[in-house]
């Protein structure tokens, strides 16, 4: 690891910790993201973390760029990684089926499983989520098995419907509202992944893990989720 | 009693404030008047806190009935208002009384205008701010991001205000041709030699693929060695450069994160001043660095101190 400070705009600065993605960079970004917050106290405006970097917006009316540099420069002096380095675990069930995830079949007959499979792999292993971004609430998570790995569609869809799972490249991800969006959906969940009436308001934070399971038709409905699949799934894939 | 009707929106029109901070770890943008130092002109003439909830009209078409006696102030862009048949210049303040029509009609100079009323327009603060935001459902006048729409009743809260005659000279000159200052960011490098001085050197035409996401500036094309790169946090203003080489300038209603080379990103007055400007307008970018686009920022923000 070798720190850097750069500038993004005239109140932010970003914090570079790691130029790859990987699993294993969270503990000490979640560690760098609770340091910067201490060292600059309120003159934090907002802190912007991603899979390498944390980006650091503060108020100018009470700071300097160069306090902030220095500010910045002794969040990282002695850092360590977060000693509960695992983050929140999320169980968050998910109805797999090719009516709310058109995809399913076309992951499969790419790896060379069954749908089944697929689902199975899915389920298998404990997800980091590196970053929100996209939307409110909406985790950007990983990895997944190299064989469930799928570009984006080349033409997003206008319309996903909230819950939607999907899987981009080797990442996956949850849609928490409705929005337009190219990710390649494998499912549902009933889970309502951003609220803002709720207490922090997004389920999921970076850092966190998310572990898939798998729950059929009628558990979906059981647990709140609105089965009238296609109405919000307009404009297939290319 | 409501202070006033929408009798019709045909364009956009939206509650603003100067948006939501402290969330975008969540993924939450960050919304607010795009042309910020017009609302803080509109709110001042009033006496309202600078970032009081206001009306961001883009390019007109916006009939408001009054239903109740008050005083007003309008900033920013010229867009042929009248009360009734009277017309209204921006940058002062003005009374209405109940059965008035106050009409904003299409451009004349400059792209969007501020309509403050006494203590700010009522809305459902959501995260902390009314900013509407129409991609997150999030903020305006009933919390759920939709701009303003015929027959939607607007309040203000505010008494009797003293208003406060703006000196001319603070008027800002939307046809002037200034350049935008840009703060040079970390990865300029990476980007060609020759890019570096079209970049700089070039005039920039205004797209009609803009909006409060990003205004799309065509010109020559921008060559960088960095195809893209792993996604992270986006300021106010980035100037980011996707591979068709032509840049792309990030504002409040952005994503919070992207995986594009960037140049640097525009000082806030380089932004409210982009946000006056119609789709076919001439641009120019000049490269400034961190700590003097602070001191200009600082030396701005003395109007209001």
């Amino acid at each position: 690891m070798k720190p850097s400070i750069e500038v993004s705009a005239i109140d932010c600065l970003t914090l570079r910790l790691f130029d790859v993605i990987d699993e294993r960079n969270m503990p000490w970004l979640r560690a760098a993201g609770e340091k910067v917050a201490a060292v600059f106290g309120p003159a934090l405006i907002d802190l912007v973390p991603s899979y390498t970097t944390l980006m650091v917006h503060y108020d100018m009316s009470v700071m300097t760029s160069t306090q902030a540099r220095t500010c910045l420069a002794r969040a990282f002096e002695s850092l360590e990684a977060a000693e509960d380095a695992s983050g929140t675990l999320h169980r968050i069930p998910v109805w797999y089926d090719p009516s709310v995830g058109p995809e399913l079949e076309l992951i499969a007959e790419r790896a060379g499983l069954t749908a089944q499979q697929v689902i199975e792999s899915h389920c298998a292993r404990d997800y980091q989520v590196f970053a929100l971004g996209f939307a409110p609430g909406f985790a950007f998570m990983g990895l997944v098995e190299e064989r469930l790995a799928t570009p984006r569609l080349k033409t997003p869809r206008k319309r996903v419907a909230a819950g939607s799972v999907g899987i981009a490249d080797r990442q996956t991800a949850a849609y928490p509202l409705q929005s337009p969006g190219g990710w390649n959906l494998i499912g549902r969940t009933p889970v309502q992944l951003f609220d803002y009436q709720r207490d922090g308001y997004s389920l999921l934070r970076p850092g966190d893990r998310v572990r898939f399971e798998p729950i059929d038709r009628a558990g979906f409905r059981r647990l709140g989720g609105d089965d009238t699949a296609q109405a919000a799934i307009e404009g297939t894939a290319a | 009693m409501s202070a006033m009707t929408v009798d019709y929106s045909r364009s956009l029109a939206m509650l603003q404030d100067g948006g939501r901070f402290g969330v975008r770890h969540l993924g939450v943008t960050q919304g607010g008047a795009f042309d910020w130092l017009s609302m803080y002109w509109a709110n001042w003439m009033l006496g309202n806190a600078l970032d009081a909830p206001v009306i961001e009209i883009t390019l007109g078409g916006l009939r408001l009935a009054c239903e109740r006696d008050g005083t007003l102030a309008l900033a920013g862009a010229d867009l042929q208002a009248t009360l009734d048949d009277r017309p209204l210049q921006p940058w002062r303040s003005f009374s209405v009384r109940r059965g008035q029509l106050l009409t904003f009609a299409q451009p004349r100079l400059g792209a969007r205008a501020y309509l403050a009323a006494p203590g700010g327009f009522e809305g459902e603060p959501v995260l902390g701010s009314v900013a509407t935001v129409v991609r997150e459902s999030l903020g305006g006048l009933r919390g759920d991001g939709q701009p303003l729409r015929t027959g939607d009743r607007l309040n203000w809260n505010g008494t009797d205000v003293v208003p406060r005659q703006l000196p001319e000279e603070q008027i800002p000159d939307f046809g002037a041709l200034r350049p935008l200052d840009l703060v040079i960011g970390a990865q300029i490098g990476q980007f060609a030699g020759q890019s570096l001085y079209d970049v700089f050197n070039s005039d920039w035409t205004v797209d009609t693929r803009s909006d409060r996401m990003g205004v799309r500036l065509t010109g020559p094309q921008l060559r960088c060695s960095l195809p893209g790169i792993v996604s992270e946090g986006i300021p106010l203003g980035a100037v980011q450069v996707p591979p068709d080489g032509q840049p792309i300038v990030l504002l409040n209603d952005r994503q919070t994160i992207g995986g594009y080379p960037r140049l640097g990103a525009l000082t806030p007055e380089a932004v409210a001043r982009l946000g006056q400007c119609l789709p076919g307008s001439r641009v120019r970018l000049r490269p400034v660095v961190q700590r003097s686009a602070e001191l200009a920022q600082q030396r701005l923000l003395l109007n209001w101190s």
